[in-house]
C-alpha cells in the first residue's frame, strides 16, 4: 500500500527545478534577448553615460550575480523598472490587472465545466439518436474555432448586429460588458469538455456495474447520477490543466479585443513597446502560476484516484 | 551491405508498405467526413503552394482609389482599407499557413519528436531521462506566453543576425523580403512542439525494442542505424502520422496568435493573424464586416478540416484506439 505523501514530495520537488528553469529563460530572454541591455533602453548615450548606468545597475556583475539579485528582488515583491511608465512600480502596474484577469479566468473555468460536464452526459445519453451527429458537429466546430477567430465573431454578431451586449468595455464582473467576453473565454472550453465527457460517460454506460444497477430496477436518472456520472468525472481532472492553460492564452486576445485592463491586454500592449522588464516579471508570475496550479492538479487527481500515484512509482 | 544484414534482408523480407497505407487511405476515404475534411485541406494546401500562380493580385498593391469596395469582377471579395485586394490576401496568407506548418512539422515534429523519441525509447537510460524531464519541462510551461517572450525578445536579435545573409545569393533576396519571420516563428514554435510526438515515439518504441524480431536483429548483428530504419521507424509511422494530423490545428493556430500579438510574421508579408487582426477592428466590422468574415470563414473551415481528419487519421491507423 502506497501513502500519499511521497507522491506529494515527489511531485514537489520536480515543481523546483521547472521554476528554476523559466526563471533562468526568462532572465536570459528579458535582459540579453535583444542584445545589450544598454543598448536596447538607451540607444543614443554617449560612452560615458552608459558607463555610468552599467556600474549603477550593476550589469558589469557576472551574470549569475545579476540573475541571483534579479531572482531575489523579485521574489521580495520588486519587478524591475518599466521603462515605458517610469513613475509607476511594475508592482503597481501589475497587481490590479492581474486581479481581473484572475476573475474572468475564474469565472470562465466555471463555466466551462459547469455547462461542460452536464452537456457531455446529457449528449452521451442521446447516442444513436438524431440529435447525436448534431451535438458532436456542434462541440467539434466551437472546439475546433480559435480564440482569436471566434471573438470578432461574436462581436459583430453579438454586439453590432443584434446589439444585444456592448461591443467592448469593463465595468466590473458584474455587468453586461462581462458576458461575451466570458462567453468567448469559456466557449472553445465548454465544447471540448463536453466532447471529453461524452466520450467517458459512453465508456462508463458500456461497464458491467451499469448494467447491474440497472438490472436491479434502479431508475435511468439514478443510474446516471449515481453511478455513470461519478465515474466519469474522474478522468475530468486531468483535462483542468488544458482548459485553466486555454483559458490564460484566451485572455490576451479577449482582453486586447474587449478593451478589458486585464494582464492579457497588457502583455499585448508591452510586446508593442518593447518593455522587458514588465514582460519579464508577467511571464514569470504566470509561468509560476500556472506550474503551482498544475501541482496542485495533480496532487488532487492523485489523491481522489490512487491509482495515478501508484502507476508514478511503478514506472520510477 | 555486410552479409549480416544481408542475411537478415534474406530472412525478414519487407513487406510492401505501399499496400498498408492504400489500406488505410481507403478506410479514411470511405468516411464521407473525413473524406471531404482532407479535400478541404488539400485544396489549401494546394492554393498556398500555388499562390503566386492563382492570386489575381499582389497581397501588397495599394489602390487607394479603390478603399473598401465590395465585391466586383475586379476584386471578387472587395478590397480593405488600402485597397488591397482582399481575395489575393487571403490566398496568400494560405501561403504563409502552408509554409508554418510544413515547416515546423518537419522540424518539430519529424526531426525533433521522432529523433528524441527514438533515441529516448531506444538508447534508453540517461538519454531517455534526459529527453523526458527537458519534455515535461516544456509541458509545464504556458506555451502561449513564452512563445510570445521568446520571439518579441529574440526578435531584434534576430533581425540584426538576418541581415548578413542579405548580400548572399539566392536566399539573401527570399529574406529581405519576409522570409526571415517564417524561421523564427516555425523555430520557436518547433521548440514548443517536439515533445508530444517524442512522448509518443518513445513508449512505442520502447515495447518494440522488447519485441523477438527486433531482439533478432540485434543478436543477428545489426547495427543501429538499421535497427531504427527496417524495424522501428516502419512500426511507429503510422503514429507518427496520427501526431502529425493532429497537431497541424495547434500549429496553425500558434502562427495566427502569435502575428496576431505581432511578435509572428510581420507586415507586408500577409498571413490570417494580420487579417483577423485588420478585420477585428470595431469600425472596420460596423462598416465592412466582410473584411473579418472572409478569412474568419477560411479559417473556420480550415480548423474544422484539421480537427475532423485529426479524429478520422486517429480512428484509421491508431493501434489502440482503431
Amino acid at each position: 500500500m502506497q501513502g500519499l505523501a511521497p507522491y506529494v514530495v515527489r511531485r514537489l520537488l520536480w515543481a523546483i527545478p521547472v521554476l528554476f528553469a523559466v526563471s533562468v529563460v526568462t532572465f536570459a530572454l528579458g535582459r540579453y534577448g535583444p542584445g545589450d541591455p544598454i543598448q536596447v533602453r538607451a540607444p543614443r548615450a554617449d560612452p560615458q553615460t552608459i558607463e555610468r548606468i552599467r556600474e549603477h545597475q550593476g550589469l558589469n556583475d557576472p551574470v549569475p550575480v545579476q540573475y541571483m539579485r534579479w531572482l531575489g528582488r523579485f521574489l521580495r515583491g520588486d519587478f524591475g523598472d518599466s521603462y515605458r511608465f517610469p513613475d509607476r512600480t511594475v508592482k503597481s502596474l501589475i497587481l490590479p490587472r492581474l486581479k481581473i484577469t484572475i476573475q474572468l479566468n475564474v469565472v470562465a473555468l466555471m463555466v466551462v465545466f459547469g455547462l461542460g460536464i452536464p452537456l457531455g452526459v446529457w449528449a452521451a445519453t442521446r447516442r444513436g439518436s438524431w440529435q447525436d451527429p448534431l451535438t458532436i458537429g456542434t462541440f467539434l466546430l466551437f472546439s475546433a474555432v480559435p480564440t482569436v477567430v471566434a471573438i470578432p465573431l461574436l462581436q459583430w454578431l453579438f454586439a453590432l448586429k443584434l446589439g444585444w451586449f456592448p461591443a467592448t468595455g469593463w465595468s466590473g464582473l458584474l455587468s453586461k460588458a462581462a458576458v461575451l467576453p466570458i462567453i468567448a473565454l469559456s466557449v472553445g472550453g465548454i465544447a471540448g469538455v463536453a466532447r471529453f465527457m461524452r466520450a467517458t460517460t459512453l465508456e462508463v454506460l458500456g461497464q458491467e456495474f451499469v448494467r447491474v444497477a440497472r438490472a436491479k430496477g434502479l431508475p435511468e436518472s439514478a443510474v446516471l447520477r449515481r453511478h455513470v456520472s461519478r465515474n466519469a468525472l474522474l478522468p475530468m481532472v486531468t483535462v483542468i490543466g488544458l482548459s485553466l492553460v486555454g483559458v490564460l492564452e484566451g485572455s490576451f486576445f479577449v482582453e486586447t479585443l474587449f478593451g478589458i485592463p486585464g494582464i492579457g491586454a497588457f502583455v499585448f500592449q508591452e510586446v508593442q513597446g518593447r518593455d522587458y522588464d514588465v514582460l519579464m516579471a508577467i511571464t514569470l508570475i504566470i509561468a509560476t502560476a500556472y506550474i503551482v496550479a498544475n501541482v496542485v492538479v495533480d496532487l488532487s487527481y492523485a489523491w481522489i484516484d490512487p491509482r495515478i500515484r501508484l502507476g508514478e512509482s511503478a514506472a520510477a | 551491405m555486410t552479409t549480416a544484414e544481408a542475411a537478415l534482408d534474406a530472412v525478414a523480407p519487407s513487406r510492401p508498405p505501399a499496400s498498408q497505407w492504400r489500406m488505410a487511405l481507403r478506410r479514411l476515404l470511405r468516411k464521407r467526413i473525413a473524406a471531404s475534411a482532407l479535400c478541404l485541406i488539400l485544396i489549401f494546401y494546394g492554393v498556398g503552394v500555388l499562390a503566386p500562380l492563382i492570386a489575381p493580385h499582389s497581397y501588397d498593391q495599394i489602390d487607394l482609389n479603390h478603399t473598401f469596395a465590395g465585391p466586383s469582377l475586379r476584386h471578387p471579395l472587395g478590397t480593405d482599407r488600402l485597397g488591397r485586394d482582399v481575395l489575393s490576401r487571403v490566398i496568400w496568407a494560405s501561403r504563409t499557413t502552408v509554409v508554418v506548418t510544413v515547416a515546423t512539422l518537419v522540424t518539430g515534429g519529424l526531426v525533433l519528436g521522432v529523433g528524441l523519441g527514438l533515441l529516448a525509447g531506444y538508447k534508453g537510460g540517461g538519454w531517455d531521462t534526459i529527453t523526458m524531464r527537458v519534455g515535461d519541462v516544456f509541458l509545464a510551461l504556458p506555451g502561449l506566453l513564452m512563445l510570445i517572450m521568446i520571439s518579441a525578445t529574440l526578435r531584434p536579435r534576430w533581425d540584426g543576425w538576418m541581415t548578413h545573409f542579405y548580400g548572399w545569393p539566392i536566399i539573401g533576396g527570399t529574406l529581405k523580403s519576409g522570409a526571415s519571420d517564417y524561421f523564427l516563428v516555425f523555430g520557436v514554435l518547433s521548440l514548443f512542439s517536439w515533445v508530444g510526438m517524442a512522448r509518443v515515439i518513445r513508449s512505442q518504441v520502447f515495447a518494440l525494442r522488447q519485441t523477438e524480431y527486433v531482439q533478432a536483429a540485434v543478436a543477428m548483428g545489426a547495427g543501429t542505424g538499421h535497427v531504427v530504419w527496417r524495424h522501428l521507424l516502419p512500426n511507429v509511422s503510422n503514429l507518427i502520422v496520427v501526431v502529425l494530423s493532429a497537431s497541424l490545428a495547434s500549429v496553425a493556430g500558434s502562427e495566427i496568435a502569435l502575428t496576431w500579438l505581432g511578435v509572428g510574421v510581420r507586415p507586408p508579408t500577409p498571413s490570417f493573424g494580420q487579417l483577423l487582426f485588420d478585420g477585428a477592428g470595431l469600425s472596420n466590422l460596423r462598416t465592412h464586416p466582410n473584411l473579418l468574415l472572409v478569412p474568419a470563414g477560411v479559417l473556420v473551415v480550415l480548423f474544422l478540416s484539421f480537427n475532423l481528419l485529426g479524429d478520422a487519421v486517429n480512428d484509421v491507423l491508431n493501434p489502440r484506439t482503431g
